[in-house]
């Protein structure tokens, strides 16, 4: 098969098609990510403890592989006697709800925002364009921070932070796409035609639109496990016993001299679960638009 | 230039006011400040009398007047925590973090910047592959998490430096580190691909025709124009710092404003948060501009454009 590429009878699209499954690090961390997809889908079945129950018989045990460890336990357990390796299991499937859902919620409200501001233009355009630059410019974590104090830590409000903190990226993006779009022959047509602007909106310039948002929300998931992690850590995001893997570093910080394994364990989760996304996106981003390497 | 300079300052003014409403509203959301200010026994009478000391009874406009009014002029309310005024209790914090900051900027471009100008000399080795999987990998995790790993490498299981707390030099070595791995990754990625584009050029290869040794060529022929992107971009990378010293102080105990807004999200001191985020956003907002302005001046396209 190599062969039959290397010699030109395989068009060049099929033999890209063939290095983007098969090369080396995308297919790392696809695997990473179906495995962290199935993982938090099967959490219920394959966790072997409850996550949020423990035995305070059996707190802070080390990982099996270190002396006193208990094999039923294979990451240890925390001070109260919880699974940690459940915990984590259970942790995959908050992370991930929360990234995915918050970046649907600002991609569908940026897109919106960002297909009004284009395709109206004029005041509508200047008014939505600098409510994004003044969100651009102002700090995310900390805007994060006060709107916890108010509305109070919930799973809910993280994903409202979330929306606030990264709808600018996804309008500026959309808006200017829609720009280039807008003049176009077919949208100038179908106008003309007297098609309302909504369908023109959502039927015409939708569409065309689509592939840089797909890029822009993979590479975005990635700060969004992070900036949850964080608000988890600071106590203002998803609050406990969930067990949101930056409630777990924050909660084995105490212990990090007798029992390191809980803080530990919870960081590697968030740095192979961001990795693989960070991967990801570039690759698709490659694959799917070159012209957008730049964002 | 002027034109684009004095349009980039007016947007950031109107940005730092546009935090001013927000922070105004968020206060009056968070509940009545009188419940906080009196006793649960006070009476009705002693409520009004607060209420119209403290100008509650006027209408919502009017009170962002007055909060307005006294922000410009340094007073942003009593701390319920210290009970001092609480841009007095944030300024007193306020050179802890600087110095931090400072140093930590000061580590990112240490560590970075060989790093980025070797990656660039040595493109496509397997040196330059591992510097830029360590930079991706450094982008991966969460801060506190890097700096939870240093303090149980360094702290508790070898014991050479200490866990938390501010004082001797010794103090400032891992929070520093951990600060300054936040941009590092960022910096190091931003050199190597501005060295990769001089390194390409005709009067590189003039100078190594003419037998100029390698260092020279690197350092002061060519990292001279390489650096020009970095400096224009270390205004937004001390912006970062700024930002990023709330979780690195959290993690290191450090006794900065960083660690007293947390603590202050936890006491509900709104005065404090209030504060900090008014501080915090101006100085971010003025780094951004600052950034914006570098850049205009050494790219012309942008200066011109409009």
């Amino acid at each position: 098969m190599v062969g039959l590429a290397a010699a030109g009878r395989i068009p060049k699209s099929v033999s890209l098609f063939r290095q983007a499954i098969f090369g080396p690090l995308p297919t790392v961390s696809l695997l990473i990510l179906f495995a962290l997809i199935g993982i938090a889908l099967s959490a219920g079945w394959i966790a072997p403890h409850s996550p949020v129950e423990g035995s305070l018989r059996l707190t802070m045990l080390p990982p099996v592989w270190m002396e006193g460890g208990n094999s039923d336990y294979l990451l240890g357990t925390d001070k109260f006697g919880r699974d940690v390796l459940s915990r984590l299991i259970y942790g995959a499937r908050v992370s991930t709800s929360a990234a995915f859902l918050a970046i649907f919620v600002t991609a569908v409200f940026g897109t919106l925002i960002g297909l009004l501001a284009g395709y109206l233009g004029g005041r509508v355009d200047t008014v939505l364009m600098r409510l994004a630059d003044i969100g651009l410019s102002m700090p995310g974590i900390l805007i994060a921070l006060i709107l916890a104090v108010v509305l109070g830590p919930s799973f809910k409000n993280v994903v409202l932070i979330v929306l606030i903190v990264l709808w600018p990226h996804f309008a500026r993006q959309v808006r200017g796409e829609t720009l280039g779009v807008k003049e176009q022959d077919f949208v100038i047509l179908a106008r003309s035609m007297g098609v309302s602007s909504w369908t023109i909106m959502w039927r015409h310039i939708f569409p065309n639109v689509m592939p840089s948002l797909l890029v822009l929300a993979t590479l975005d998931v990635g700060y969004v496990v992070i900036l949850e992690a964080t608000l988890a850590f600071l106590g203002v995001g998803i609050p406990p016993p969930n067990p949101s893997w930056g409630v777990m570093i924050a909660e084995g910080r105490e212990y990090l001299e007798t029992a390191w394994w809980i803080s530990v364990f919870p960081g590697v989760a968030i740095g192979l679960t961001v990795f693989a996304l960070n991967m990801t996106g570039d690759w698709v981003r490659d694959k799917l638009d070159p012209k957008l390497r730049q964002i | 230039m002027q034109r684009y300079i004095l349009g980039r300052v007016v947007q950031a003014v109107i940005t730092i006011w546009f935090v001013s409403v927000i922070v105004f509203a968020l206060a009056r959301l968070t509940g009545n400040p009188l419940d906080v200010i009196l006793p649960v026994e006070a009476t009705k009478e002693q409520y009004e009398a607060m209420a119209a000391k403290l100008g509650l009874d006027k209408p919502l406009p009017v009170q962002y007047g007055i909060f307005f009014m006294n922000a410009v002029q340094g007073d942003l309310g009593e701390s319920l925590r210290f009970h001092r005024p609480a841009l007095e209790v944030v300024l007193g914090r306020l050179p802890a973090t600087l110095e931090l900051g400072v140093l930590a900027f000061l580590v990112s471009l240490a560590i970075a910047i060989p790093v980025g100008v070797y990656a660039a000399r040595h493109r496509g080795t397997s040196l330059d592959g591992v510097a830029r999987g360590v930079a991706i990998l450094g982008q991966s995790v969460p801060h506190f998490w890097t700096g939870i790993i240093l303090i149980l490498i360094f702290a508790v299981w070898l014991r050479l430096l200490p866990a938390s707390g501010k004082g001797g030099i010794q103090h400032f070595i891992l929070p520093a580190v951990t600060l300054g791995s936040v941009m590092a990754a960022g910096i190091m990625r931003l050199t190597r691909s501005a060295m990769l584009d001089v390194l390409g050029s005709e009067y590189i290869k003039l100078a190594r025709a003419k037998g100029v040794r390698e260092s020279i060529v690197l350092w002061k022929h060519a990292f001279k124009n390489a650096a020009l992107p970095v400096l224009t971009f270390s205004a937004v990378m001390f912006v970062r710092i700024l930002t990023g010293s709330i979780v690195t102080e959290t993690v290191f105990a450090w006794p900065g404003i960083g660690r007293l807004v947390v603590e202050a999200v936890s006491y509900r001191d709104f005065p404090v948060i209030q504060t900090v985020v008014m501080l915090m956003s101006a100085m971010y907002i003025a780094g951004n501009l600052t950034t914006d302005i570098l850049y205009a001046y050494v790219n012309p396209k942008i200066r011109y454009r409009k």
